[in-house]
Formats: C-alpha cells, sequence, structure tokens
C-alpha cells in the first residue's frame, strides 16, 4: 500500500476592506477570514470558499473565472489584478484585498469600471468611425493585411478590467486623464484603414493633458496588464503620431 | 431592429489643429530641452574631473573653453555665454516641467500613497525626479549665476579655492541631484517616446542608465575630492593663481 504523503497546507488570512457605501451606519475597515489553502487555488476560488461557507455578505465581482471578461479586478497586497488569475501560492500567507480605486464603489471589492469604461468611451469616441452610415452587407469588405489585422487584433484584446487604471499614477492626480485603456483603444483605431478619422481628429480628442500629453510614463498600466497589452509602446507612438500631426 | 449602425461625424476638422497644438509641442520641448541639459552635463562631467589628471590639464581645459587657442588670449566671457544659454535651457525646461507638476498638496498626498501602496520603481521614480527636480531649481540656478558672474574665477587654483572656500555642500548637494536627475530623466525620456524600441527591454536599460549614474556619481565623488584637497594647500589659501608647469620659472 502506497503512503501518502500528507503537505502541510498554508493557513491563508485574507484581509478584505469592507464597506458597502449604501449602508449609512457603515465605516470602512479590513476584515479577516482564515481558510486552508487548496492545490491551484486562484483568488476567486478562495473568495468564493469565503462567500459560501463564511460569509454570504461578502461582494465581489466575477462572470468567466478565466481572465476574459474583467470583473474580477481588485487590489492585492497593493497591486491591481485580476483574482481569478492570481494564485495564492504566488503570494504570502497573509493576503490584503481592496476594491480597484478610481472607480465608483459598489460594495466591498465590487467596483462600477462600466461606468467609468463607458463614460471614457463616449468621451473618446472609441468606436470605429466608417465612411458611411449604411453599409452595404452583401459587399465584401475590403482585404486587410494579416500583419495589420494581427497587430489591430493584438491591442483589441483589452477587457476593460481596469487594472491599467488602477495602477496609473497619473489618473490619481488627474481624474480626466484619459487611461491607458482609452489611450490604447484610439491606438487601435488609429491603426484600422476602416475609420476616416484623421490624425487632426484624433489629436482633438487626446492632445491635451487630459489625453496623451498628460501620461507621465510611470508604466503602472503595462506592469499591471492581465493581458500583457504593451501599453507604454502604444502611448508613445500615438504620442508620436499627434506631435507629428501638427507639423502636416 | 436596425442592424446598421450610424457612423458618428467627427469632432475635428482635417489638419486644423487650433491652439491645442502647443501642447505637443510643450511635450517634445520638455525632453528636448531635458536631452540637451543631459549632454550638457555629461560633458561637464568630462571637464571638471580633468583636475584628477593634474593641474595642467585642467588648466589647459580652462583656457582652451575660454577660447585661448581659438583667439590667442582667453576670453572668460565665453564661459559667461555658455552659461547664459545653459541657464536658458534650464529655465524652459522647468518651466514645461512645472506646467507637468501636480497643483495641490492633496494630488501629491495621494500620489505619495499610491507609490507606497504599488511599490513600482517606474512610479516611484518619478517622485525621485520632482525631488531632485527641486533641488536643481535652488542648486543649480545658484551655480549658474555664479559661473555668469565670475566666469574668471574657474582653474585648478580658483576653482579649488571656490569649493573649499565655501561652495562644497552646495556643490555636493547639486552633483548628486544633476547626475541622478539625468540618469532617470534620460530613462524615462526613452520609454515616454519609445526610442530605439527600448520600451520592450526595459531593465536592461534600467541597468545601463543605473551604470551610468553610478560611473558618474564616483567619477564625480574623486574630482569632489580632489578640489577640496588642492583648496586646502597654502598657496590656494593665499589665493595665487595657478600658473601651469610649463611656465613656472620663465617669471
Amino acid at each position: 500500500m502506497s503512503e501518502l504523503i500528507a503537505r502541510e497546507r498554508r493557513q491563508l488570512e485574507l484581509r478584505v476592506l469592507r464597506y458597502n457605501p449604501q449602508d449609512p451606519d457603515a465605516t470602512p475597515a479590513f476584515q479577516s477570514y482564515f481558510l486552508e489553502e487548496a492545490d491551484a487555488m486562484t483568488l476567486f476560488i478562495a473568495l468564493n470558499e469565503i462567500r459560501e461557507q463564511q460569509d454570504p455578505s461578502l461582494q465581489f465581482d466575477f462572470v468567466c473565472r478565466a481572465g476574459i471578461c474583467g470583473s474580477c479586478g481588485m487590489l492585492i497586497n497593493g497591486k491591481p489584478g485580476l483574482a481569478c488569475r492570481t494564485l495564492t501560492a504566488d503570494l504570502p500567507a497573509r493576503i490584503n484585498l481592496a476594491p480597484l480605486p478610481g472607480f465608483e464603489l459598489i460594495a466591498d471589492l465590487s467596483v462600477n469600471t462600466g461606468k467609468w469604461m463607458r463614460a471614457m468611451s463616449e468621451r473618446l469616441e472609441t468606436w470605429l468611425h466608417a465612411a458611411s452610415d449604411d453599409p452595404d452587407i452583401d459587399s465584401l469588405e475590403p482585404v486587410m493585411e494579416p500583419e495589420l489585422a494581427q497587430e489591430i487584433y493584438e491591442l483589441e484584446r483589452c477587457i476593460e478590467c481596469g487594472c491599467c487604471i488602477a495602477a496609473c499614477g497619473t489618473l490619481q492626480m488627474r481624474e480626466d486623464f484619459a487611461g491607458a485603456v482609452g489611450l490604447n483603444k484610439l491606438a487601435r483605431l488609429r491603426l484600422d484603414p476602416r475609420d476616416t478619422r484623421s490624425d487632426a481628429d484624433f489629436y482633438e480628442l487626446v492632445g491635451d493633458e487630459n489625453g496623451v500629453f498628460g501620461c507621465m510614463s510611470l508604466l503602472g498600466c503595462e506592469d499591471s496588464c492581465p493581458k500583457d497589452l504593451p501599453l507604454g509602446t502604444q502611448i508613445a507612438w500615438l504620442r508620436r503620431r499627434m506631435v507629428a500631426s501638427t507639423l502636416d | 431592429m436596425n442592424s446598421s449602425y450610424k457612423a458618428i461625424p467627427t469632432t475635428g476638422k482635417p489638419a486644423a489643429l487650433g491652439p491645442g497644438r502647443a501642447n505637443a509641442w510643450l511635450d517634445l520641448l520638455q525632453g528636448v530641452s531635458g536631452a540637451v541639459l543631459v549632454a550638457f552635463m555629461w560633458v561637464h562631467m568630462f571637464l571638471v574631473s580633468s583636475i584628477l589628471l593634474g593641474k595642467d590639464a585642467m588648466y589647459t581645459v580652462t583656457r582652451m573653453l575660454e577660447g585661448e587657442f581659438l583667439f590667442g588670449r582667453p576670453y572668460p566671457a565665453l564661459v559667461s555665454a555658455v552659461a547664459v544659454g545653459v541657464l536658458a535651457i534650464f529655465l524652459v525646461h522647468a518651466l514645461v516641467a512645472i506646467w507637468k507638476l501636480p497643483g495641490s498638496y492633496r494630488q501629491y498626498r495621494v500620489f505619495w500613497h499610491h507609490s507606497r501602496g504599488l511599490r513600482h520603481t517606474d512610479t516611484t521614480l518619478w517622485l525621485v525626479q520632482v525631488v531632485t527636480g527641486l533641488v536643481l531649481m535652488f542648486t543649480a540656478t545658484i551655480h549658474l549665476y555664479d559661473m555668469i558672474m565670475h566666469p574668471d574665477m574657474i582653474g585648478p587654483h580658483a576653482s579649488s579655492a571656490r569649493v573649499y572656500g565655501g561652495t562644497w555642500l552646495l556643490d555636493l548637494v547639486l552633483m548628486f541631484a544633476v547626475e541622478v536627475h539625468a540618469g532617470v530623466g534620460i530613462y524615462r525620456l526613452i520609454l515616454k517616446w519609445d526610442l530605439f524600441g527600448l520600451t520592450r527591454r526595459r531593465q536592461l536599460l534600467r541597468r545601463v542608465v543605473a551604470a551610468i549614474v553610478l560611473f558618474y556619481l564616483v567619477l564625480g565623488s574623486f574630482t569632489f575630492a580632489a578640489y577640496l584637497r588642492i583648496g586646502a594647500e597654502p598657496a590656494v589659501q593665499a589665493g595665487e593663481r595657478y600658473v601651469p608647469s610649463w611656465q613656472q620659472g620663465t617669471h
């Protein structure tokens, strides 16, 4: 009979910053939860276990569990990240969790990133501005070079999780700053030949201190992006394009 | 349901930018002025450190910069002119930087908490730039004023007397602040514009820049020690100007 080696499992302490702004009597405070670490445990699994077994009132968001929906962004020991993509094994036994700063707090770890993203999107017009507002859906689209399509796809992978916003030092000081998520979207649309806007049009949207010239190049965005998007490179590219457009 | 989407008219007019285009130029100006100042400072350190090769070497460098080999006699006013130029670029750089700085204590406090929580090197480096930049606004201005008003007080003995006689504290603070600010500045400038595609090789870039800063700090420290040592010599204390070795004995 084989002898199973019982490994010592770590006891984790999850300290969650709890606050419900809807409750007039509530004050923000850390609350500790203790649980036993399991193999390949993610923070998402740990939080669900706590909610199921210890405290059903704990609020946090999740949908996909696979780093695609961008719902479970939070501050993990001070750094923004996705709970579903963070293994507890990579963290110390004591883990501090807080909601992402910069967004409207719903409660506990749940923030309204959608509201922020929509406002940014409307301000920066982060949708494709086609030549016609009545496209002929029966005709074939013009062929795009695979390299360009790949380049656009690479930037399109953004899931709007809000980690870049929470990691942005500029945004901490300038609330109206477009953030890496917004600037990346415009860089992506600038690449797209189907978007008819000129550099001057883009300049109108991001050519000020709340746009690309406000970015202080701290690169917290790139270093916190769970999708590893080349945000620093894109912002620099947009900045160079915007400067060049003033010479046209 | 109508499946066609509506293209919203764009806000801009083709290639007709208003006063907003100044934002681009100011951003560019901050970088270019910074790069020029870094280049100047790195050359400046080599010129100043010529004292490590001996008094004659530093004397020769001084006379060369005063145009003696070009005009047949030294013109210290040339040094003043260069200092005025550097001061002008320095002021432009500082003014554009101030435009980028946060305007309130609240913003600083928020940033401070943010950087402490995030523990992110490039975020912290920005704070280093703010602090060293503020130090430079005072120390570099004083030093430049001194160079503009007393351009003839540069030389193996005259400079040593000045350092030993009282500007040593200012010079020491200035040297550390300027070398750190220049190194971090050039690093951030490369990242900001993604020059040479180095944003993707940030670790390497950081190491190279750290090595350059360290080199200049070590060179600067030895140079500083040399001026202090010479400044303590009795001849320097007595106010004697340096006579190069090839002229000694001809008097």
